[in-house]
């Protein structure tokens, strides 16, 4: 077989490497696959328009009749979007609300709906808000399958048949409506990430993490005298005093001879006096790490990260709630090779190009907990997520790294997002995973969620369970 | 909310004088209304009424992509509801000459509201004042029953949507315009379509038979005619008699018959859901017309801003802006639908086509292509012919019966279709057909309208409440049939049966994805996919459904 060139010489030298080891058509397929993703793991944005096309682009979908008011047509009266935090107040007592239909024998309805409000220059908010939806006998227009949508008027030029204007399938660079692609400044998202924890946590009572260690206060005041004040002050330190003492006499030329001291001669200045003052001190220690670990090679394109990056964010935003945003999240991208991103907004954002080798981020995990001794002070969360393809098609890296980690962590959590190229397969992490037969030895530590690519968000939330119960 | 200023009220009195003198008719009082964003906040969930029962959904953003409008006969965001007096909405800063814009598009509204035949039933009440005192029955009740309460109205709002609204209007709008004879209108009307259930040719036989009698009798006519029916029908007396002694049968729609008929509600301890039930219906039947008279009303209102607004004396020098403004409102757009620029269009259209006469038999019998455009017997009856459309259409009849090649063809007007390029993965939108009734049959099925569900009483056996959805080429949606079932099962107190049709899912190719990890299965060129369909039934019998096929 033969490899163009344009690839990245490093990634071929270990296609060959796994060559060399032998391969399946299918491995070798998907691997292909990856290496001539010509795509880059910039994150998104929106310059991606030809502006010279000759068709106009579309960018929403035509309004329907029902769409008009005569608000926004006459007097410029935007539809009003309420902000989220004027809904945030009643959600409580919504909840509550719902709780009680499961009670009285109804289903539940109030659900947990993300909104991607279209901003300027594809900067999407995203906004969590609870919704609800009144159900009727309604008739259901797109039943037609086939690839035709529904009519809609038009006015103007053209002849019948003619293309007037296009409108992209996914978003430009794949930044579509669905979860982890949006586009918020990292501060907005962090606080609505909060909220949805707060939803999240009060809606499906997940199980919270198990404590560990004495340290259980994430935060507190401690007041302790630790600060010093020289001349007056509740608590008087011995020690450090009479080195000032002895700091001052030894200026003043009245202690000649270091081996025959004789104190009675010292003075003692009001300032050498050094006393211990109460201070109030922050406690800042977090009981617990989280690493969320994320494929972004090129299989991992569209459904698959969506799933992923969903599902992450709900147990970030979870965490975030629960632990009062004290427990540390760490984010690290991997496709051949892993790398520690600083914040969950480009853990977010950035986007799927290159290789898939999982062992590279378990191993970057181990390597960090090992360099910054962590385990001694944090309980330690891993949570990986990946469509299941994976070079190394046995495990024989990944395993080892998985078996390390076991021996600190608290537990693992690895969820598979199938990306549909090999539909019927089980995927290479899936397999080598099940046959390393950790999942048994060790439950409580290690736990795998498959799910398929066209899963929803309480399919999400239920593979959050799982991982985390 | 505060009412508008003295000065801008001034104005508002200006525009109804100068819009009375054009033709258009409404009462004397209005009121006015600056509100702000916070009182849109309340309103909005209340479809501008600021009197409508609290209800829990109100607080909670309702999902939006599932035919929102199919779930909801009024829009959130009218600038003037059809109440008495009518109220209006306005922002606080608007300057005089876009109040004067606005005033006049509001005045054509509730010309509208208090002269379209569909409002009829709104007529006779205030509906803020009736909304109000509904608004407390549902407290009261709720301060004694709790959330039952909202459980009731849950499951009424439910079914607000199968409301019998024509029935409503039929029972208001109902005309005696007989001749006289009872026993001619039973023959006619009853007798030979529903009891005897003659062809179409023998019908018109029979009329032609009548009319020979009338012309060869006179007077005698009727005398003549029945004798011979009755050598035909010896039983018609018999059947007349029997008609006339039996009390004409009222239609119910859903509720009304839950209200009538279902055991639960019937009990003393729950007589008080009945009120419940009744708000909900009331409700519902008020904002109907609303949604069926859209492209009509704001059609209306647009065609009537513009005229009035460049007649108007007082605010000379603001064309430019008016202008800019209106082409906002009243533009085409190239692809999508505007209620505002097609009604508007439209009834220009119709008043120019009525003015020359071309609604007349003389113009239908032209063949010839260059006659037809020249013919014009200036009959000066433009005006009145587009308030008579006003009056007696709704957005259905008022699009089946105007939109025509030649209107379509004037603003090059297109049904556009969109397409899935796999190519590009792109989804294309293109000029799919300029066809009058191409476009006519677009707009009527972007039309609201509910589905047509009608309880069968003769399979209504064993405390089952049996709905019968009338086949119309649509299903329902799956999703949201378990618990609206649900709540007219806790409505009726016994199981409910629902016959529907389905699409029977034909296994599809399973296409090779096109893009790894995209969505969009590669198809071949897209044909149309023979529909088949299927009767299926549910069942919802102790909150459990189920479905069979039938």
């Amino acid at each position: 077989m033969k490899i163009e060139f344009n690839v990245n010489p490093e990634l071929l030298k270990l296609y060959n490497a796994f060559k060399a080891k032998g391969l399946t058509p299918r491995q070798k397929q998907t691997i292909l696959l990856e290496l001539h993703d010509t795509g880059t793991h910039d994150a998104h944005d929106m310059s991606g328009y030809d502006k010279d096309a000759k068709i106009e682009m579309v960018f929403r979908p035509p309004h329907n009749l029902y769409e008009h008011d005569d608000f926004s047509a006459l007097q410029a009266i935007p539809r009003f979007q309420s902000t989220y935090v004027s809904r945030i107040r009643s959600i409580d007592e919504l909840l509550e609300r719902d709780k009680r239909r499961e009670k009285d024998g109804f289903p539940r309805k109030i659900r947990v709906g993300r909104l991607v409000k279209p901003g300027k220059g594809g900067k999407d908010k995203i906004v969590i808000v609870p919704t609800t939806v009144e159900e009727k006998f309604i008739h259901d227009t797109s039943f037609k399958s086939s690839g035709e949508d529904a009519p809609s008027g038009g006015s103007g030029e053209g002849e019948e048949g003619e293309v007037i204007g296009e409108q992209p399938v996914r978003a430009p660079d794949g930044s579509g409506t669905g979860p982890g692609e949006g586009q918020g400044g990292p501060h907005e998202m962090e606080s609505s990430a909060y909220d949805l924890g707060k939803i999240l946590t009060e809606q499906f009572e997940l199980p919270n993490l198990k404590d560990k260690g004495k340290k259980r206060s994430l935060t507190r005041y401690t007041y302790d005298l630790t600060d010093r004040n020289r001349g007056f002050g509740q608590f008087l330190d011995k020690k450090a005093t009479l080195r000032k003492i002895l700091e001052t006499n030894i200026s003043l030329g009245l202690l000649p001879d270091i081996d025959r001291i004789d104190s009675t001669r010292f003075l003692i200045s009001p300032d050498d006096k050094i006393y211990r003052i109460l201070s109030r001190e922050m406690d800042y220690e977090s009981q617990a790490m989280v690493f969320f670990l994320r494929d972004y090679s090129g299989s991992m394109a569209g459904k698959p990260t969506q799933l992923i990056v969903a599902q992450h964010v709900l147990i970030y935003s979870w965490l975030l709630y629960q632990y009062a945003r004290q427990v540390e999240s760490r984010f690290i991208l991997h496709d051949t090779e892993a790398s520690e991103v600083p914040d969950f907004y480009t853990y977010y954002n950035s986007k799927v190009a290159g290789g898939t080798k999982v062992a590279s981020a378990f191993r970057l995990v181990n390597d960090i907990v090992e360099k910054e001794n962590l385990v001694k002070d944090y309980n330690i969360y891993v949570f990986h997520g990946t469509d299941g393809d994976d070079w190394d098609a046995d495990g024989k890296e990944t395993i080892p790294e998985i078996k390390k980690m076991l021996v600190y962590a608290n537990r693992v959590g690895i969820t598979i997002a199938e990306n549909g190229l090999g539909a019927t397969q089980t995927s290479e992490v899936e397999k080598y995973t099940k046959a390393s037969g950790l999942l048994d030895e060790k439950p409580d530590l290690l736990r795998l969620d498959v799910m398929k690519q066209d899963a929803d968000e309480p399919r999400l939330i239920e593979g959050i369970k799982h991982l985390i119960s | 909310m505060e009412l508008i200023d003295q000065h801008t009220k001034k104005i508002m009195e200006g525009c109804k004088e100068r819009a009375r003198k054009v033709g258009l008719r409404f009462e004397d009082e209005t009121l006015e209304y600056i509100v702000t964003n916070r009182d849109l906040l309340e309103l909005s969930p209340k479809l501008m009424i600021p009197t409508l029962y609290d209800y829990w959904v109100h607080d909670v953003d309702v999902i939006k992509e599932k035919g929102r409008y199919e779930l909801y006969p009024a829009n959130p965001y009218e600038t003037v509801i059809n109440t008495r007096p009518a109220i209006s909405f306005y922002n606080d800063n608007n300057p005089d000459w876009l109040n004067v814009m606005i005033f006049y598009h509001v005045l054509a509204h509730i010309d509208f509201f208090q002269n379209n035949l569909f409002f009829r039933h709104s007529w006779d009440y205030d509906f803020t004042g009736q909304a109000l005192s509904d608004k407390r029955i549902i407290a009261k009740l709720r301060a004694e029953k709790g959330r039952w309460v909202d459980y009731v109205i849950e499951f009424s709002r439910g079914i607000d949507n199968l409301a019998g609204f024509h029935e409503e209007l039929t029972r208001l709008n109902c005309m005696n315009i007989t001749n006289g004879s009872k026993r001619m209108d039973f023959y006619f009307d009853v007798f030979l379509q529903s009891e005897k259930k003659v062809k179409t040719s023998e019908y018109l036989k029979e009329i032609e038979r009548y009319n020979d009698c009338v012309s060869k009798f006179g007077d005698l006519a009727e005398q003549t005619f029945f004798a011979e029916v009755i050598t035909k029908y010896p039983e018609f007396e018999a059947v007349l008699e029997k008609s006339t002694t039996q009390k004409p049968k009222q239609k119910m729609d859903l509720i009304q018959f839950l209200m009538e008929n279902s055991e639960v509600l019937n009990k003393d301890e729950n007589k008080w859901m009945k009120s419940v039930l009744q708000v909900v219906r009331k409700t519902s039947i008020f904002f109907q017309p609303q949604i069926r008279t859209k492209i009509m009303n704001e059609g209306w209102a647009s065609y009537w801003h513009e005229k009035l607004f460049l007649q108007d004396d007082r605010i000379k020098g603001h064309e430019v802006e008016f202008a800019r403004i209106n082409a906002g409102v009243t533009s085409m757009p190239r692809v999508g639908l505007n209620p505002y620029a097609l009604g508007m269009r439209l009834f220009s259209y119709i008043e120019e086509i009525a003015d020359k006469g071309k609604y007349s038999i003389d113009f239908k019998r032209l063949h010839d292509a260059e006659e037809r455009d020249q013919f014009d017997t200036h009959t000066g009856q433009g005006q009145d012919f587009i308030f008579n459309v006003r009056e007696n259409l709704c957005d259905f009849m008022f699009v089946n019966n105007f939109v025509e090649q030649d209107f379509v063809t004037r603003h090059k007007l297109f049904v556009a279709g969109k397409r899935l390029n796999t190519a590009k993965m792109v989804w294309e939108y293109y000029v799919k057909s300029r066809k009058a009734e191409d476009y006519r049959q677009m707009l009527i099925d972007s039309l609201y309208h509910p589905p047509h569900i009608e309880i069968d009483m003769g399979k209504n056996t064993n405390n089952t409440l049996y709905l019968m959805h009338h086949f119309e080429e649509k299903p329902l949606v799956s999703e949201f049939i378990a618990n609206t079932m649900l709540g007219i099962e806790y409505l009726w107190g016994g199981p409910v049966q629902l016959e529907t049709s389905e699409i029977i899912s034909t296994p599809t190719s399973q296409g090779q994805n096109a893009l790894p990890g995209s969505l969009i299965p590669m198809k071949a060129e897209d044909t149309e996919p023979d529909v088949k369909w299927q009767r299926v039934l549910y069942t919802m019998e102790k909150r459990k459904l189920s479905k069979k096929t039938i």
